[in-house]
């Protein structure tokens, strides 16, 4: 009888610790929230005093780009006339994104959920990847979340895309062979040439980047990423940049969104 | 596309300096990048920038290549009456941008 029960009640303690062990690997984060730094912190003084100042921020001509077009019903029904007021309608909206999408059937970054709104319900054609209209509305509806903590959800069907994202942060690509982890995660706050690695956050995005002397979206920042290690450029929109954004939106989480950011 | 983003103070003292600040989107494309195929991007950038107070103009820039994209301009103005600051500027490509701010001289 004692043999039986110190047997189940072993199984039982066997069973909790696998599910405890195996949801503790899934949560497991290679940089803990506490040590979380975002990119902002690992600019020069004159990258933090263009960021913090609304008129010298350039990020700002496109959200004021943005703003018109919110309103704009030349082409058809506006977005004001479905969302109303975006200060109201989109506060905290994009602190959730990379976020699953029903009607799409997918996860779906922000960009990606604006021009699903557009030829889903206003009927128009698609904006391309980093034009300027689609910049300058991400950039507005991001500006509605300023300093908001990163949020996204990695639950039930984002899951999928989580893991995915992840598998592809740790991998190495392109001919210099290395992942997104060795530099972001083990080398972060060590020189590169002449700047300080960061961690790879991207709650600053859309950003202004000097490089760029334009706005462009973390997809775009990724992108050149991969070029900077000789890997070969996932196309704008390919759903392997989409798995990495969710995963950088999770590894960030709790992060304030800066909008529009400002980089070197 | 003649978007800008304009601060003058809410309340200027007469006779003081007040400061103006304006940023202008434009791609201030130099002349001297090439494209994938090597062809050289022409040259566009803003030529001439004005500001007129109330109908005179105050402060000029000639710009070249040298200034960077989305230039942002910070300059000072003394108030006289209360009116409009009225900015006009003009580019290669002879397309003009104009915006405007209210002036409170108290």
């Amino acid at each position: 009888m004692c043999d039986v029960a110190q047997g189940s009640a072993l199984k039982t303690a066997l069973l909790v610790l696998v599910l405890v062990s195996s949801s503790a690997r899934a949560q497991q984060r290679v940089l803990p929230l506490d040590t979380l730094r975002p990119g902002i912190e690992f600019a020069g003084a004159d990258v933090r005093a263009m960021q913090s100042d609304d008129l010298a921020n350039p990020g700002f001509l496109w959200v004021d780009r943005g703003e018109k077009l919110w309103r704009d019903n030349t082409t058809g029904q506006s977005c004001a006339s479905c969302h109303g007021d975006a200060p109201k309608s989109m506060r905290g909206v994009a602190a959730r994104y990379p976020a699953y999408d029903t009607a799409a059937g997918a996860v779906l970054d922000l960009e990606a959920r604006i021009n699903d709104c557009r030829v889903r319900r206003q009927k128009l054609a698609p904006w391309q990847r980093e034009s300027d209209d689609l910049l300058g509305l991400t950039a507005y509806v991001t500006y509605q979340s300023r300093g908001m903590p990163l949020a996204a959800s990695i639950a039930g069907p984002a899951r999928a895309t989580f893991e995915r994202g992840r598998e592809f942060y740790s991998t190495r690509h392109g001919q210099m062979n290395v992942s997104c982890a060795q530099c972001h995660d083990q080398q972060w706050g060590k020189r590169l040439y002449t700047e300080t690695i960061s961690q790879g956050h991207g709650n600053a995005f859309p950003a202004y980047k000097l490089e760029w002397q334009a706005l462009g979206s973390l997809q775009r920042r990724i992108r050149a990423c991969m070029f900077g290690i000789r890997a070969e450029m996932p196309p704008p929109g390919a759903p392997e940049l989409t798995d990495v954004e969710l995963f950088l939106a999770w590894r960030g989480q709790g992060l304030p969104l800066e909008a529009p950011g400002v980089r070197r | 596309m003649a978007d800008s983003r304009v601060n003058v103070p809410a309340e200027c003292r007469r006779g003081e300096p007040f400061e103006v600040r304006i940023s202008i989107r434009h791609a201030m494309e130099t002349g001297y990048r090439t494209d994938a195929v090597g062809s050289t991007i022409p040259r566009d950038v803003i030529q001439r920038f004005t500001c007129r107070y109330n109908g005179e103009p105050v402060f000029t820039v000639r710009m070249t290549q040298g200034i960077a994209a989305n230039p942002y301009l910070r300059f000072f103005v003394t108030a006289r009456e209360s009116g409009t600051l009225d900015f006009e500027w003009i580019d290669d490509g002879g397309i003009r941008g104009t915006a405007q701010a209210p002036v409170k001289v108290v």
